[in-house]
């Protein structure tokens, strides 16, 4: 019998840094480069603590916090190239700041600020809400980037609720079809909103998906943000051939889906707790030290640049003059129809009743 | 000057397109070696290669979730969807995705692509081949929709659709595709989008209608001026943006209305346009605006699809009703 069984495939993650910050694998990072990851890792999470504490103050919207995903997706964005573009969701704070976003415009568009969605003006899509479509934009922008024989790859990061979505799959079939220069890198943070992985997909890992598609696939310790970039720079150079890669991140959402839902009600204490042990930032600091690469001291200034860059970074999205339902209005179609113009007539109380 | 049907003039005009710009490409299910089900793409691969006319796999909604991604990344492509009534599964990346981002990148980033689709009734197609679903459109802000209904209009929208900077759905009337020929000019011509035709002037009704209700709509006509009324005649072209001027001037010049389309009758377009001359035109107007439109259900089967489109018979009976209805 020639039956193609699941369990027959073999799945094992790749890790280079252990959760006691001992490296165990083998990396190419330079020194330099090893302190950088570090320092953006803390700024996501810094700026996350920031946020959650602003939601709760009420002086920003809603935010979905990233916490426990530092090493993902931090990890992943600085192994990119300079002419590569990201397809992020809401919840990839940390990857779009390593591609050049300021802590502004995340501000501006938890604040609701018309220009809120614009993370950069090249190489940053907007942030995705509908789950799993930014796979699709990206296999596009890819194909794009074939078409003019340019040297970039596009990445979509989608979560593990995403990979249920056909979208998702559609989008990994055309890339292999067409053999695009594109990377799905999922965060598998256990968790879409309130349902589990277990019950998300019955696949024993999202990597595996890969399969189907005859494509390469790779499942990844997400926590782990040498392994993590060590892996998407093997992707790159893999996608920039044609041949796409989905790369599964095995992480951790530690906090809520967003600051509108309390996990406490559909996930038990004790597996948060072993979860706690594998934290990103912890193992890469505790590495920096052994290497002597990093000190208190070091880390207390950091913490204070960082504060500072935050909270000017705050004063500059709440000082942003708010934006009229009028210039909103002007950005439906590249010049309003008469329909528009004259509903921002009305709206301006200029508009004259016919 | 040369003669064509409607489908000869897409082909004709996507191959000029392509021709003149390097970043157009097409693609969708069956368009390169079979030509797309109506030939629409017809011979296109044998000129521009597998490259630029590309036969995808089966998934309407990454046809267009791709086609965002490289229209924001500046190609310019020309989707097809094979029948409108398969547009449901790419309702996201059309309506929230394609017709969005430039409103939710505050005009950051935009995606120019066109969207053709076949659609109309009339042909005997299998179910879910024939609805016309403008309406979902025009309720999606950010989209144009162009409904032409004559090879000459077809060609000069289709050009003009494609170098829109904004997304455009290109709606087909599959009933139109070889019903008739015309003379149109070989070189490249644009008609503006959101300009109605006034196909006749006349001074007793106005009677609107595009794509593929125009057909019975013209017959019907034909009837009503051998029967002493004068009809003004406006093929609308665009519904979204809607030509509310073209509309307006010639109610208040008629003072009457009877608006045809295919699609079902409630909220459909022939409903915004009922109510712009309720709230622009009321005073001029002398009788209520009627509606002539496909049934409230799904489009029907077959053997009873005849008794579902607005016939010039429905059309001409309304008319006269308008016309009984009248103040004056």
């Amino acid at each position: 019998m020639n039956w193609i069984e699941p369990n027959s495939i073999d799945v094992n993650p790749i890790q280079q840094l252990n959760e006691q910050g001992v490296l165990t694998g083998e990396t190419s990072i330079s020194d330099e480069d090893k302190l950088e990851v570090y320092k953006w890792m803390v700024k996501a999470r810094r700026f996350d603590e920031l946020a959650v504490k602003l939601q709760r103050q009420g002086r920003i919207g809603t935010y979905a916090p990233l916490i426990g995903q530092e090493a993902a997706q931090v990890g992943s964005a600085f192994a990119l190239g300079e002419k590569d573009w990201i397809f992020p969701s809401y919840r990839e704070v940390g990857a779009c700041f390593v591609r050049g976003t300021s802590p502004s415009s995340f501000f501006k568009y938890a604040m609701g600020h018309l220009h809120g969605g614009i993370l950069k003006e090249e190489g940053i899509f907007p942030v995705q809400i509908i789950i799993g479509a930014q796979a699709l934009h990206a296999t596009g922008s890819a194909w794009a980037d074939q078409y003019k024989t340019n040297d970039a790859v596009s990445v979509a990061y989608v979560g593990d609720g995403a990979t249920s979505q056909g979208d998702f799959h559609e989008a990994l079939n055309f890339a292999s079809v067409f053999q695009l220069p594109v990377i799905y890198f999922v965060q598998n943070n256990q968790w879409a909103i309130s349902v589990p992985y277990d019950k998300q997909t019955n696949s024993q890992s999202i990597a595996q998906k890969a399969l189907a598609y005859d494509m390469t696939g790779v499942q990844v310790d997400g926590n782990d943000a040498i392994a993590v970039y060590e892996t998407m720079k093997q992707a790159r150079s893999l996608a920039r051939d044609g041949k796409p890669v989905l790369i599964e991140a095995l992480t951790h959402r530690m906090g809520p889906h967003t600051t509108s839902d309390d996990p406490s009600k559909y996930r038990a204490k004790e597996g948060e707790e072993e979860w706690g042990d594998k934290d990103p930032i912890f193992r890469y600091r505790k590495w920096l030290e052994d290497m002597q690469l990093w000190s208190e001291e070091e880390e207390q200034d950091l913490n204070a640049s960082i504060e500072e860059e935050l909270k000017q970074a705050f004063n500059e999205a709440a000082e942003t003059t708010t934006a009229s339902l009028g210039d909103a209005l002007g950005h439906v179609y590249e010049k309003p129809t008469n329909r528009l113009k004259e509903q921002i007539l009305e709206w301006e109380g200029s508009g004259e009743s016919k | 000057m040369t003669e064509m049907t409607m489908i000869e003039a897409i082909n004709f005009t996507l191959r000029q397109e392509m021709e003149e710009d390097e970043n157009v490409l097409i693609l969708g299910e069956d368009i390169g070696r079979n030509g797309g089900v109506f030939r629409a793409t017809d011979g296109l691969i044998d000129t521009f290669g597998e490259r630029r006319v590309v036969d995808t796999p089966l998934a309407e909604s990454a046809i267009i979730g791709t086609a965002v991604g490289m229209a924001v990344r500046g190609l310019k492509p020309v989707a097809e969807i094979q029948f409108l009534g398969f547009i449901y599964e790419t309702m996201d990346q059309i309506a929230a995705q394609a017709a969005r981002i430039r409103f939710r990148s505050a005009g950051n980033y935009h995606a120019p692509m066109v969207i053709r689709a076949p659609y109309s009734g009339g042909v005997k197609t299998p179910e879910l081949h024939s609805d016309s679903l403008e309406a979902l459109f025009m309720h999606s802000a950010g989209i144009k929709v162009i409904m032409p209904s004559t090879p000459r209009d077809a060609k000069g929208l289709l050009s003009a659709a494609i170098a829109d900077p904004d997304p455009v759905l290109f709606l087909e009337p599959m009933k139109l595709y070889r019903a008739l020929r015309e003379n149109v000019e070989e070189k490249r011509f644009k008609i503006e989008v959101g300009k109605a035709n006034v196909v006749k002037e006349g001074s007793d009704i106005t009677l609107i209608s595009w794509g593929a209700a125009m057909a019975e709509t013209k017959k019907a006509v034909q009837m009503l001026e051998e029967n002493g009324y004068s009809i003004e005649l406006i093929d609308l072209r665009t519904i979204v943006p809607l030509d509310e001027e073209a509309i307006i001037d010639s109610v208040m010049k008629t003072s009457r209305c009877v608006i045809v389309h295919e699609a079902v009758k409630s909220a459909g377009v022939g409903a915004e346009i009922s109510a712009i001359i309720n709230e622009k035109a009321l005073f001029y107007i002398s009788a209520p605006v009627l509606r002539v439109t496909g049934y409230d259900s799904p489009y029907p089967v077959a053997t009873v699809e005849n008794d579902w489109i607005p016939s010039m018979d429905r059309i001409v009976r309304e008319v006269k009703h308008v016309w009984e209805l009248s103040l004056d």
